[in-house]
Formats: C-alpha cells, sequence, structure tokens
C-alpha cells in the first residue's frame, strides 16, 4: 500500500514561506508529477514527504498514519535523487543492497534481492563496477535499483533525468514509467519538464509560488485549465492569450487558444489577420508566429508541412468549441 | 610551429621546477652531506661538495653522547599523540560546522584561525607559570597538550573543508535508506573521508614533528623530544656543524621517510578545494 495524503502542509524558511498549505490526495499506485516553474516548491513539497525537510505547519499521511514526526527512513519510501547520490566507494551491489543491509536483512537475502533488481534495471553485468566506472544512464539505474530493492511504499524522484543527454532522457523516461506500471508502487516524480509530465503521469500536480495551482490528469489539465497560469505552463508551444474587445465578446477578461487549435486560413477569410514573423519548419509540425496587430504575437500550429514564409499574410480561425475562457482573477470561467 | 612552442614551454617548465625542486632540497641534502664530514671539512671554505674523506664518526660520538631513541620515542609519542587527540576533537567539530552549520559557524572559523595570529611567543610565561604549577614541565603528557591545541585550528579548518566537499545528497540518501547517525558515520562518511583523513593526519603529524618554540622551552630531559636533540648540539661548547647535521639528520629521517611514501596524500591535503 502507499497511499500519500497531504492536509494544510506548510513549509517556512524563517520568514519565508516555501508552500503554503497544499492539500493533496495520492492514490496508491499512481504515478503523480509535481511541475512548476524552478522555485514553486516542488522539490520541498517531495522533501517534506520524504522527511528530509520538517513540515512547519498541516499533516502528512501515509496508509492513514501521520508520519510528521516520523524520521525518514521510518516512512517506508524511497528516494532517487537529481544528482545520484550514489556511494562512490561502494560497488554497485554495495549501493543497491545498503538499504537491505541497514534494514538488518540476511546476507543471502540481500543478495538475492539485489541481483534481482539489477536483472530488471539490465545492470547484472555492472554489479561488481564502482560508481565512476559507469555512464550516466547505467548510474541512473543504479539510483533506481537502490529505490525499488526496498519494495517501499512510495518512490520519491527528484528531477532524476535532469542530468541525461536529451535521447537518454526519453529511454529513461518510458523505461521509468514502465517499471512503475510493473511493480504498481505509487510514485511521486518531480520535475520542471513539461512534457515529462505529460508523458508518465496518471496525474499532475502544477504548483506555483509555493501553492498547488491544480490536480488532474494530464489531458484534463490540457483540456480544462484551472486558471491562467496552468493554461500557460501546459502545452507547448504555449497557449495565445488575448485582452480586450474580443474577450469582452466571449464574456470573459481573458480568451485563450492553443496554436493547434487556430486554422490557419489565406488572407482575406474570417478570423485574425496578421503577418508570419517567423515560421519554423519541423517537417512533422509546422510552427507559424504572427504578427496580429492589437493582438498581439499570435502562434498557430500546423501538423505537417505548410509552405508559408515570413512576410507571408494569413488568417487565423479559432476552433469556437476549444477557447479557454478566464476571468478577471485569471480563474477558468465554465459552461 | 605551435606545436614546438608547446614543447618549448613544456622543456622550460620542467627545469624550472627541477631547479626550484633542488633549490628547495638543498639545504637538506647540503645537512645530510656535512654529517658525513668531519668537523675541519664542514667548516672548510670554499667547502667540498662530494670530494670530501667521507666518515660515520659523528653518528657514533651522536649515539654516544644521547640517547637518539629515547628522544625519537618522546618525539613519536608528543607527535602522535598530540595529532591522535586533536583528531579526536576536530572531527566531530568539523563535522558538526560542515554538515549543520549556523550563522556563527565561519565566525567560528576564522576566531580559531586568529589563535594561530598570535606569536606563541606572547604566551610562554602564562603557560610556562601554569605549567609549573601543574608540574607539566617537562612531561610527555603536557607537550602532547600543548601541541594538540596549537595545531587544532588547523586540523579543524582541514577537516571542515574536506566535509565539506561531501555532497550532502550522498547523506541523505544514507537516511533515507534507514542509515541511523552512527552506521551513516561508518558506512557512508568515514570511508568517503579517509583520504582527508589521512592528509590532515599526515600533515598535523609533521607539523607536531618539527615544532620547537614549545617543546624546547617546556622539556629538558624526560619529555624531550628530537627538536630538543638537536638543539643540544648548538651548546655553548661552540657549534660542532657535522655533529649537529648529523643529529638533525637523525632527527628528520623518520618524517621524512613517511613524508616520501605519502607524497600523494601531502599534496592532496594541502590542495583542498583546488582539485576535486
Amino acid at each position: 500500500m502507499g497511499q500519500i495524503t497531504l492536509q494544510g502542509v506548510q513549509k517556512s524558511f524563517g520568514p519565508v514561506h516555501i508552500i503554503k498549505g497544499a492539500d493533496l490526495d495520492i492514490a496508491d499506485g499512481s504515478f503523480v508529477v509535481f511541475v512548476g516553474p524552478s522555485g514553486c516548491g516542488k522539490t520541498t513539497l517531495l522533501r517534506l514527504i520524504a522527511g528530509l525537510e520538517d513540515v512547519t505547519g498541516g499533516s502528512i499521511l501515509i496508509d492513514g498514519k501521520n508520519v510528521v514526526d516520523t524520521p525518514p527512513a521510518k516512512r517506508g519510501l524511497s528516494m532517487v535523487f537529481q544528482s545520484y547520490a550514489l556511494y562512490p566507494h561502494m560497488s554497485v551491489r554495495g549501493n543497491i543492497g545498503f538499504g537491505l543491509k541497514m534494514a538488518g536483512l540476511a546476507k543471502d537475502e540481500i543478495n538475492r534481492k539485489v541481483e534481482a533488481a539489477a536483472a530488471t534495471l539490465n545492470l547484472t553485468p555492472y554489479l561488481d563496477r564502482k560508481p565512476r566506472e559507469l555512464s550516466g544512464g547505467q548510474r541512473q539505474r543504479v539510483a533506481i535499483g537502490r529505490a525499488i530493492v526496498r519494495e517501499p511504499k512510495a518512490f520519491l524522484f527528484d528531477e532524476p533525468l535532469s542530468n541525461l543527454d536529451a535521447a537518454l532522457r526519453v529511454q529513461m523516461r518510458i523505461e521509468v514509467t514502465r517499471l512503475q506500471k510493473q511493480l504498481g508502487t505509487t510514485a511521486i516524480y518531480v520535475t520542471h519538464d513539461q512534457v515529462e509530465a505529460m508523458t508518465m503521469a496518471d496525474k499532475i500536480v502544477v504548483l506555483n509560488g509555493g501553492k498547488i495551482e491544480q490536480y488532474g490528469s494530464p489531458l484534463e489539465l490540457y483540456e480544462r485549465p484551472a486558471n491562467l497560469f496552468v493554461a500557460g505552463f501546459i502545452g507547448s508551444p504555449k497557449m495565445n492569450f488575448v485582452t480586450g474587445e474580443l474577450a469582452k465578446q466571449q464574456g470573459a477578461a481573458t480568451i485563450g487558444v492553443r496554436p493547434e487549435h487556430l486554422k490557419i486560413e489565406c488572407e482575406g477569410a474570417s478570423g485574425w489577420p496578421g503577418t508570419i514573423a517567423v515560421a519554423e519548419h519541423l517537417g512533422s509540425d509546422t510552427f507559424l508566429y504572427v504578427d496580429a496587430g492589437a493582438l498581439g504575437m499570435l502562434t498557430a500550429r500546423y501538423i505537417g508541412e505548410l509552405s508559408l514564409h515570413a512576410g507571408d499574410r494569413v488568417s487565423l480561425l479559432p476552433d469556437p468549441a476549444r477557447i479557454h475562457r478566464f476571468d478577471e482573477g485569471g480563474n477558468a470561467l465554465r459552461g | 610551429m605551435a606545436r614546438m612552442a608547446t614543447t618549448r614551454r613544456v622543456v622550460v617548465s620542467t627545469i624550472g621546477a627541477w631547479f626550484f625542486g633542488f633549490l628547495i632540497f638543498f639545504p637538506i641534502l647540503w645537512m645530510m652531506l656535512a654529517s658525513f664530514k668531519t668537523e675541519l671539512e664542514a667548516f672548510a671554505i670554499p667547502p667540498s661538495f662530494l670530494f670530501f674523506h667521507w666518515t660515520t664518526e659523528n653518528y657514533a660520538t651522536v649515539q654516544e653522547r644521547s640517547d637518539y631513541v629515547h628522544h625519537a620515542m618522546n618525539s613519536i609519542i608528543i607527535a602522535g599523540g598530540s595529532t591522535l587527540i586533536a583528531l579526536l576533537i576536530a572531527i566531530p567539530a568539523a563535522w558538526s560546522m560542515a554538515f549543520s552549520p549556523t550563522k556563527r559557524t565561519k565566525d567560528i572559523l576564522l576566531w580559531m584561525l586568529s589563535t594561530k595570529m598570535m606569536p606563541p611567543v606572547g604566551v610562554l610565561v602564562p603557560i610556562y607559570l601554569i605549567y609549573k604549577s601543574f608540574g607539566l614541565l617537562d612531561s610527555r603528557i603536557g607537550l602532547v597538550f600543548i601541541l594538540c591545541l596549537g595545531n587544532l585550528p588547523i586540523v579543524i579548518w582541514m577537516l571542515f573543508t574536506y566535509f565539506k566537499e561531501i555532497p550532502r545528497d550522498i547523506l541523505e540518501a544514507a537516511r533515507m535508506d534507514g542509515a541511523t547517525i552512527g552506521r551513516e558515520l561508518v558506512y557512508v562518511l568515514t570511508p568517503m573521508a579517509i583520504p582527508g583523513l589521512a592528509s590532515t593526519l599526515l600533515l598535523n603529524l609533521i607539523l607536531a614533528w618539527n615544532e620547537a618554540f614549545w617543546t624546547l622551552n617546556l622539556s629538558t630531559s624526560n619529555a624531550a623530544p628530537l627538536t630538543t636533540f638537536i638543539a643540544s648540539y648548538s651548546s655553548p661548547e661552540g657549534l660542532f656543524w657535522a655533529k649537529l647535521s648529523a643529529a638533525s639528520t637523525l632527527a628528520i629521517a623518520p618524517i621524512l621517510v613517511l613524508g616520501w611514501f605519502s607524497q600523494k596524500q601531502l599534496v592532496r591535503g594541502l590542495t583542498f578545494g583546488a582539485v576535486k
């Protein structure tokens, strides 16, 4: 079991409030991603759950038991650090087995479990190497091995892939997701990369300035962002925001349209006219950055190749069903 | 062209390094040579570098006149003892400052170092009097104590810098893995800190071995280490350079051998923070 509940969790460092009251319910076996810009408090929230920081207020329940006064090791969680934090003087075997050794398991059992974990992660040939003799990806796998071998109630990942190159990151992303599904263990994963968040999570927690902005499944966040911050943060390229008369016509202070929901038409058609400032041709997609006069710069995305170039005049037609409306406080208007 | 310039630079810097290395080593070499000369040749001008009458009589005289083993034992006990006690105090001190620093940690470190800025002679009289009333004059315990205190700031500084290099994440990982503070120390921190501990130990041993101010002033015969043994050859009877050289060579021999075999550790200790 690994159900984690946060109730009014607060954290301050001196006069600085890092976490301003977080309430969250993480179901057993789910993969939850904390995402947000740097300094939003996502790593702090993870460390509070781990027990590496003490809460200033509120409670953290693991399987219904309040653990705020329980030391990290007794919470039954394991953590994968951004820097891997491997023990440099121990072999891969020693690193993976360290937690079991601390738990006082018999040597045979430790060996059996370490070898099983190593096999899952394709680390068997490296068991007797030291961390410095491994590549970045292998070190990352050792750190994950160290986490899974203890069969914890939940895994905590603190930006574990940010030190890897782009190709390896995609590969490890898939491996981590598959491993979590296979083990069925609850996982909390911190990242600032929204693509990682969207692809890996069952549910995403969007944090900003120490507050939870929204908690929901990736598609929920994409389709029904709770406010301007979430709308702008989730989705790439960013959602276009339009204020003024056009928004008022829709009964909102701001309206938002995602680049992929803007239909690109020839000049003169109905829609928002503008001049292409930059056109990016990726083959699979075409991104147009359009100067739409009073509406500002708008981004439009076309799936496939579109032979338009900077200086061409176009008209952008928003999909009426996909227009997001926000009130003056930035909160989404429904209905 | 570029390659030639590089080669020339390598040659010049190698020659330069050897030259300065030899310059620094020369006094020791000269002392060793003088210890094999007769008293007359040791004085001779112009001095003879290698072509003199080699003799070991100085060593024999030194052995006869004073008890080398007694002084060497004292040196080992005083240098070793003061180093071990200093480490025992410094490890937890440096530890807590490196891993749970407070607002005042920097000030404390500077304050500790500032005690080394005071010339020892400034406190000689009070310390002498205190030692006298506690019966610590000419005792090994007394010398262990004063050398330990004298080197403590440096030992703490060295260990502090070294511990600071140990990433916090690793300690947190150990805590997540269920290690108690004691086990964290035994299984994770100490093994990672061993190179730093070793270089600190060596450097402190050398400093304590060569320390002359306090050992000369606070000991006469019982607790007298090798520094006193050397000094006894620059006696009122006049300077006996060859014998003085023989005594000095004998005195530095153990530490020279130790230093030679631990060069790597020492360099690491002296370049803390500069190289990762």
